[in-house]
């Protein structure tokens, strides 16, 4: 099954390979990793999606939990929440047949970001299988598609949920006073995806 | 090693702030973290840490590889419970520490490692002995870090102690650029004291894990004990022994686990695995409950999982979550300290009628215990099992033994019976050979006071065997005792009962063992029946210095009984020959 492993780690030279070198020992291979700053001074997220089995995913996580600077990790499994990702498409693209691509554009809510007489390139914030239909309807052309960068999933659960580990550091500079943690063990799922 | 004078300076470190150099800061931080003895190996890139040594109440054993440097901070580390550190420069001195890194990792061992590397300017430039060794060891090591300023000199080795000791302890490498060693910074042994210890965020024990670990217990009709290593690691023998007695538990240990519960107790059923004796493993594959404490149900004690303990609850009492379900599915896991968790239990637990269970397994056990070959009448030939048995007599079982791998070390297993923990050193995870010699000089400068005991194969030996210098140079006394048959003997075993006899690259010619200890000023013997075992174990222990016995024993012996890989665990190739043998009475 797809797990995505969220996970605050410090943010300090070689923890991306501590993290990374797990899940080679384990020869599983991972399909995406977002990582980027926090609300929290010195701590970077992550979000990590790989193919493993069910069982797989508490070994995993308790694994990560042992790297030293791996602060909190979550497996999000199948519990709501919120999965983005973003996608830079370039496309060959002259001012005569410019218009059809302006349409389908629009039709996926996506933008333009970038236009020469050439080429022209769109971004697209979404869920995979929106990113994935406007590229497939870009490849409908042949040689239409120049370059595709893709950010890979970044993943937050729905609702007001800290997990204890974080809970127990204090609050990042942004939270308000911390709510009793009983209160913010459950998570409130929101309306699904 | 520092005077008395510097002593004072050394401690006055630690209370009032200085400016030191990265290198000073070394041993300033290791004295304050209660470190007396270091084992190492100098070169280019540690060099300034060396130069200050001299300021210092610190005794550094120079080694002869730096392999040994960690195994002797293993052994070190075994004997007392306290981190081991060992030192060594940068490229070529830190890649030689690799084996003896990974060997303290596979068990959980608590060290150190210090190595110097190139200056920060240089790092990733391929410069003259640069390698890179935080990368190397990062899948070895429980955390590493490479350290390029000063000032994180001190906060760092803070850290890489408290690291190494707790939750699983475990081996942490600290490598230290040359200008961080050569610079200064201020010193403050307080202030770098590291963040409080976060404990694995994934243990928990609750309420109902111990009702229903109590309930499987009270419940059960053949229960047993797997004792792993996690007891000596957690200090939980008085616990684990109460479990036992007052529920009537009877206990299997772990290789590593020998010597956690009294080889003596009536309770002891003896070690599990591979080569654990055939009661053993029947009572573990007829259980109805396994509680395995501080254990990982490695593969050498399961053999095949399809087939393993199938009728048997198993209640798993871990201090790593990682281990919970990952050989075999556990119906209860309690994941804590293992003293804490069974101090939380004991309460639940109340006394208990074993009788019919043990009866069972004595019935199980029948003439197997006296057909043992240590109960052979002298034929002439020596069997290592005799060695290993007399050993155990004379030395009155009280002994730090130190074992290499191979034949010899289950042998040793068997028939030298452990009382107390941290008795039996021995590399059970990554099967070291070289381990036994190093270790063992770790262990004694852990222990003056105690007898030690190197039982090596005469392949193992001589991996490491360049470390007998070492004991010469730090006049320190260790009993040798070279299992020599000749061969590569365990791998020989597995030819001879897997691979048609093919001996291929397993005969074994060694050098004169006494000529070599001799060369080095270490006294020895050959022994090459058992008449003269006693008298030659008798004179090495009186013997001022390091003593040798190269025990010439018959060469195509072989360990039984063996559940060979992946077989199940019941199924055992048992000792050959029929004819049960009488016990002779002092060998009670
Ligand atoms: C460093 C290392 N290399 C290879 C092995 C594989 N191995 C396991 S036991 C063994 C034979 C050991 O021979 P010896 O030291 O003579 O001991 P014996 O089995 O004869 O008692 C070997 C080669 C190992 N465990 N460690
Ligand atoms: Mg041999």
């Amino acid at each position: 099954m797809l797990h995505t492993f969220v996970a605050y780690v410090e943010d300090l030279p070689g923890v991306l390979t501590r993290v990374a070198s797990l899940f080679r020992r384990l020869n599983i291979n991972i399909n995406s990793l977002t990582v980027g700053r926090s609300e929290r001074p010195g701590l970077s997220r992550l979000t990590l999606v790989c193919e493993a089995s069910a069982e797989a995913g508490d070994r995993i996580r308790a694994s990560l939990f042992k790297l030293e600077n791996v602060v909190d990790v979550d497996d999000i499994a199948k519990d709501p929440a919120v999965t983005r990702e973003l996608a830079l498409i370039k496309i060959a693209a002259t001012p005569r047949n410019r218009a059809q691509i302006f349409d389908l554009v629009e039709v996926f809510r996506a933008r333009i970001v970038d236009l020469t007489s050439e080429s022209l390139m769109i971004e697209m914030t979404g869920v995979e299988s929106k990113i994935e239909g406007l590229i497939e309807v870009l490849r409908e052309d042949e040689g239409r598609i120049l370059e595709i960068c893709r950010s890979g999933k970044m993943t937050m659960r729905r609702g007001h949920h800290i997990s204890s580990v974080l809970n127990a550091m204090g609050a990042g500079p942004d939270m308000p006073a911390e709510p009793p943690l009983e209160a913010l063990e459950e998570g409130a799922a929101g309306e699904p995806e | 090693m520092g005077t008395n004078a510097t002593t004072q300076a050394a401690n006055a470190h630690l209370t009032t702030p200085a400016r030191l150099t990265g290198a000073e800061i070394v041993w300033a931080t290791l004295v304050g973290e209660g470190v007396t003895t270091v084992f190492g190996y100098p070169g280019g890139a540690i060099l300034p840490v060396y130069d200050a040594l001299r300021k210092f109440p610190i005794h550094h054993v120079l080694v002869r590889h730096e392999q040994g440097a960690a195994h002797m901070a293993d052994g070190y580390a075994r004997a007392s419970g306290k981190v081991g550190v060992a030192i060594a420069t940068s490229g070529p001195g830190a890649t030689n520490l690799v084996t003896g890194i990974a060997t303290a990792m596979l068990d959980s061992i608590p060290i150190v490692c210090i190595t110097g590397n190139v200056s920060s300017k240089v790092l990733g430039t391929d410069a003259f002995q640069e390698v890179d060794i935080t990368g190397i060891t990062l899948p070895v090591t429980k955390h590493n870090f490479l350290i390029s300023r000063t000032e994180d000199v001190a906060p760092a080795l803070r850290h890489a102690f408290q690291i190494a000791r707790s939750g699983r302890p475990g081996p942490v490498l600290v490598d230290i650029t040359k200008d961080a060693q050569q610079a200064t910074a201020l010193f403050d042994f307080a202030a770098a004291k590291p963040r409080p210890y976060r404990p694995h965020p994934m243990l928990h024990v609750e309420d109902s894990g111990l009702a229903q670990a109590a309930e499987l217990i009270r419940n059960a009709k053949r229960p047993v004990i797997l004792a792993g290593h996690g007891i000596i690691e957690s200090s939980a023998m008085e616990q684990v022994r109460t479990l036992a007695e007052r529920a009537q538990i009877p206990v299997a240990l772990t290789l590593l686990g020998l010597g956690a519960f009294p080889a003596s107790h009536p309770l002891n059923l003896g070690m599990m695995g591979m080569h654990g004796e055939a009661w053993v493993n029947h009572a573990i594959q007829e259980a109805d409950l396994l509680i395995a404490c501080g254990m990982r149900f490695d593969d050498r004690v399961t053999g095949s999982l399809a087939t393993y303990a199938t009728k048997a609850k198993k209640i798993h009492i871990e201090v790593d979550p990682a281990e919970i379900n990952k050989n075999i599915k556990v119906d209860v896991a309690l994941v804590g300290d293992l003293r804490e968790v069974l101090e939380q239990l004991l309460p639940r637990i109340p006394g208990r009628d074993g009788s019919a269970w043990l009866k069972t397994i004595d019935g199980i056990k029948g003439a197997a215990a006296v057909r043992d070959i240590k109960n052979l009448p002298d034929s002439g030939h020596l069997y290592a099992a005799h060695v290993m048995h007399d050993l155990w007599r004379i030395t009155g079982g009280n002994a730090i033994v130190v074992t290499d791998v191979g034949q010899h070390q289950m042998w040793e297993a068997q028939y030298y019976h452990h009382e107390h923990p941290r008795t039996l050193i021995t590399s059970g995870g990554l099967g070291t050979m070289g381990f036994a010699l190093p270790a063992a000089i770790g262990a004694k400068f852990a222990c003056p006071d105690k007898e030690v005991w190197v039982i090596a194969g005469d392949g193992g030996f001589q991996m490491t065997s360049a470390e007998l210098a070492t004991i010469v140079q730090e006049k320190i006394k260790i009993n040798i005792a070279v299992i020599n048959n000749g061969y590569l003997g365990m791998v020989r075993q597995w030819q001879e009962f897997f691979y048609e006899r093919n001996y291929e690259a397993t005969p074994m010619v060694s050098p004169d063992f006494v000529k070599l200890a001799g060369a080095h000023g270490i006294q020895g013997l050959t022994v090459r029946t058992r008449a003269e075992v006693a008298e030659a174990v008798n004179e090495a222990r009186s013997a001022p210095g390091a003593f040798l016995i190269n025990f010439k024993v018959e060469k195509e012996d072989s360990v039984y009984p063996m559940v060979s890989a992946g077989s199940a665990l019941h199924e055992m190739i048992r000792r050959p020959g029929n004819d049960p043998l009488v016990e002779s009475p002092d060998d009670k």
